[in-house]
């Protein structure tokens, strides 16, 4: 059973939660607007969010039920209210920031890589940093280069930060009520394109934890995929097909990119003995460089071909319809890839 | 050339003329504790015990004595790299900060933070500020903290000249002024932001303008003057603690050292290094006390003995503790487990 398997099924045993189908949008709600019903040291912060509910309605009546002082509408200042999230954790609150497009996390890096995920351990561990983060990104929806990144590369490298990306409403839920009750600082990942995806959610869940490591989705035996985001709905899409051939593909949700967790990556590999991984990212200094990188030193004897990594080409991102969805990666191109190590 | 302040604003002080005797020797005390500190980590620098760099704040100590005067034992204290003086002036244990600079086990981070990150969360120094101009986005969110608790806090920010060019400087005094926070913003403006001088990089010298930009009240005075550094905050903080916003104070001074410990500073005029240091804020203060028959030349002497002894067997039990240890849990110091 993997961690977040754990945090799902003991949601599931301490009262059982109905569950009820609603979007990856409304399930980000749900979780806000519960964790900070249960506890008035959170508060949001980013740009039109208050009674215009957030540029993608990811805030959508939190500023009615909870007003103004505790839904807050920044000033289009990324490193400014970021930075301002830092001097209320350490004076007792827990701040929660939305990142309009993950793009902007650009804006605000410095903040998050040199002070937030820094200032605890300068410290000696004598301050905590209870941020949540929230940043929505993804291609897919003709944005063009500067508003279409899921920028899971950019804070990879930096120490100090926890990185969790929702592929799914069940975990947009979890995960981010997980994130606010957390600590540390977190940066949450998600995906605009999947803002609409419907799925079963516990409604009202109260026993959650952060995931501590990659969940499998889907069992097989033949080839296991690892992916994130939007990618994992294109792994099992390209599942499904390869099950028409008679291929059983393993998907794996990376879902925590920091601290990272291969080893469950490499315990399917020892029964797959194949690796594909699939990133919307450009090839370069991306989380599947590293899961490859750990699987070979873990369960190289197991490889029966080298691992091959799926991802955007090496230059940003086009806007045309025509050219961006001939670089996402695609579920035709995952299952190929699969067929072509077996 | 700049040309130092000609007249000390504290003629015209208000809030200092009620400070007691006892409370004006305070600031003699906290100024010369500031300074015989930094002296005795040059001294520690060159045997060897401070390591890396370290960016000492002499000629600057009335900033954050004057300042700290006018603070509560709950208000939040943000600074930067050139920091120690804002720490010692709100009570920071002095064998704790050297064991710092030392790297040693028992120092206020555990060795883990140096010279440029003294933190001390129990006495409000919520942190140091290494990247230029960062702290300030935090120092507002503190404010807002403050705002938000509602217990007539403030969150003072301390910063040079130099982090006045830097976005997050303008976006934080933007937010601290259209939500009124009780955030206190003091730039020493030492004219020299790293080795280049504030014309060259700046077009202008009185940082001042750039909070009337934000419809800020603002203060300009002179650095070196401790009552009158005291005089600006006080008021302010008062207007802070009432729900009145923010105030932006400007505190000409001088840097009598080099940015860092690397820097010899040649690229200032002697002339202008000279004139400074006739201002030196502590002779000044010293004299004025004097004048008044406050403070004789042997009280201060023996003031200054008092601490040098006091810095210096802090420094000594510093140098003699141990190393922290290479197989600590670091994953404990970084997150919450």
């Amino acid at each position: 059973m993997t961690a977040n398997e754990k945090i799902i099924s003991t949601g599931a045993a301490a009262a059982p939660p109905s569950m009820h189908e609603i979007t990856y949008r409304d399930a980000i709600v749900a979780a806000l607007r519960e964790e900070m019903r249960r506890d008035p040291k959170t508060l949001i912060m980013g740009e039109d969010i208050g009674e215009s509910g957030g540029p993608f309605k990811t805030c959508q009546g939190l500023y009615e039920e909870f007003g103004a002082a505790r839904v807050r509408d920044t000033p289009i200042a990324e490193a400014g209210f970021v930075g301002a999230a830092l001097g209320l954790a350490l004076t007792g609150f827990r701040p929660i920031v939305e990142i309009m497009f993950s793009d902007f996390l650009g804006v605000c890096f410095d903040q998050i890589a040199n002070s937030i995920a820094k200032h605890r351990f300068m410290s000696g561990g004598r301050v905590k940093i209870p941020i949540v983060i929230r940043a929505l990104g993804g291609a897919g929806l003709r944005f063009g280069a500067q508003h279409s990144q899921t920028a899971e590369s950019w804070l990879l490298s930096v120490p100090g930060l926890k990185i969790i990306c929702p592929s799914n409403p069940e975990q947009a839920y979890l995960m981010l009520k997980a994130a606010i009750r957390d600590d540390n600082p977190v940066l949450v990942l998600e995906h605009k394109a999947l803002l609409s995806m419907k799925g079963l959610v516990p409604a009202g869940a109260d026993d959650v934890a952060m995931p501590t490591g990659p969940r499998v989705l889907r069992p097989g035996r033949h080839a296991t995929i690892v992916a994130s985001l939007a990618m994992v709905g294109k792994a099992l899409a390209a599942a499904d097909s390869l099950k028409a051939e008679g291929i059983e593909a393993e998907v794996i949700d990376i879902q925590v990119l920091r601290p990272m967790n291969v080893a469950p990556i490499s315990d399917s590999v020892r029964r797959t003995n194949i690796l594909v991984t699939v990133e919307e990212q450009a090839p370069t200094g991306g989380w599947s460089s590293d899961v490859v990188a750990d699987v070979v030193s873990q369960a190289f004897d197991y490889l029966d071909a080298p691992p091959a990594r799926v991802t955007l080409p090496d230059h940003p991102l086009p806007y045309s319809p025509h050219l961006e969805d001939a670089l996402i990666p695609s579920p035709e191109r995952i299952a190929a890839t699969v067929k072509s190590l077996l | 050339m700049s040309e130092p302040p000609r007249e000390s604003g504290s003629a015209s002080n208000q809030a200092a003329a009620a400070l007691s005797v006892e409370d004006r020797i305070g600031l003699f005390r906290t100024m010369t504790l500031i300074r015989e500190f930094e002296e005795q980590v040059h001294r520690s620098y060159l045997e060897g015990l401070v390591h890396g760099t370290t960016h000492l704040c002499n000629g600057q100590e009335a900033v954050s004595a004057g300042v700290a005067k006018a603070l509560r034992d709950d208000d939040y204290v943000s600074y930067t790299y050139r920091g120690h003086g804002q720490c010692l002036a709100r009570g920071m244990d002095l064998e704790a900060a050297f064991a710092e600079l030392f790297g040693r086990e028992t120092g206020v981070c555990g060795g883990i933070g140096g010279s440029m990150h003294l933190t001390d969360i129990d006495r409000g120094l919520i942190g140091a500020f290494g990247i230029v101009g960062a702290g300030l986005p935090v120092a507002v969110g503190a404010g807002l903290s403050a705002q938000l608790a509602g217990r007539k806090q403030v969150s003072v920010c301390f910063f040079g000249d130099g982090a006045t060019n830097i976005g997050a400087f303008h976006e934080a005094m933007n937010m601290a002024q259209v939500w009124k926070l009780p955030v206190i913003f003091v730039c020493e403006n030492n004219l020299y932001g790293e080795f280049s001088h504030i014309l060259h990089t700046t077009p202008y010298e009185n940082l001042v303008v750039r909070a009337a930009g934000y419809s800020m009240q603002t203060e300009l005075v002179d650095g070196n003057d401790v009552l009158a550094v005291y005089d600006a905050a006080a008021p302010a903080v008062s207007r802070a603690r009432d729900g009145e916003g923010p105030t932006f104070i400007e505190c000409k001074t001088y840097r009598h050292r080099g940015h860092s410990r690397t820097d010899p500073a040649k690229y200032r005029d002697p002339a202008e290094v000279e004139a400074w240091l006739k201002r030196d804020p502590i002779s000044l203060y010293r004299a004025e006390l004097g004048a008044a028959g406050l403070l004789s030349d042997a009280e201060a002497e023996g003031i200054a003995a008092e601490l040098r002894l006091l810095v210096k067997s802090a420094a000594d039990r510093a140098a003699a503790a141990p190393w922290p240890s290479p197989t600590q849990d670091f994953m404990a110091r970084t997150f919450v487990q």
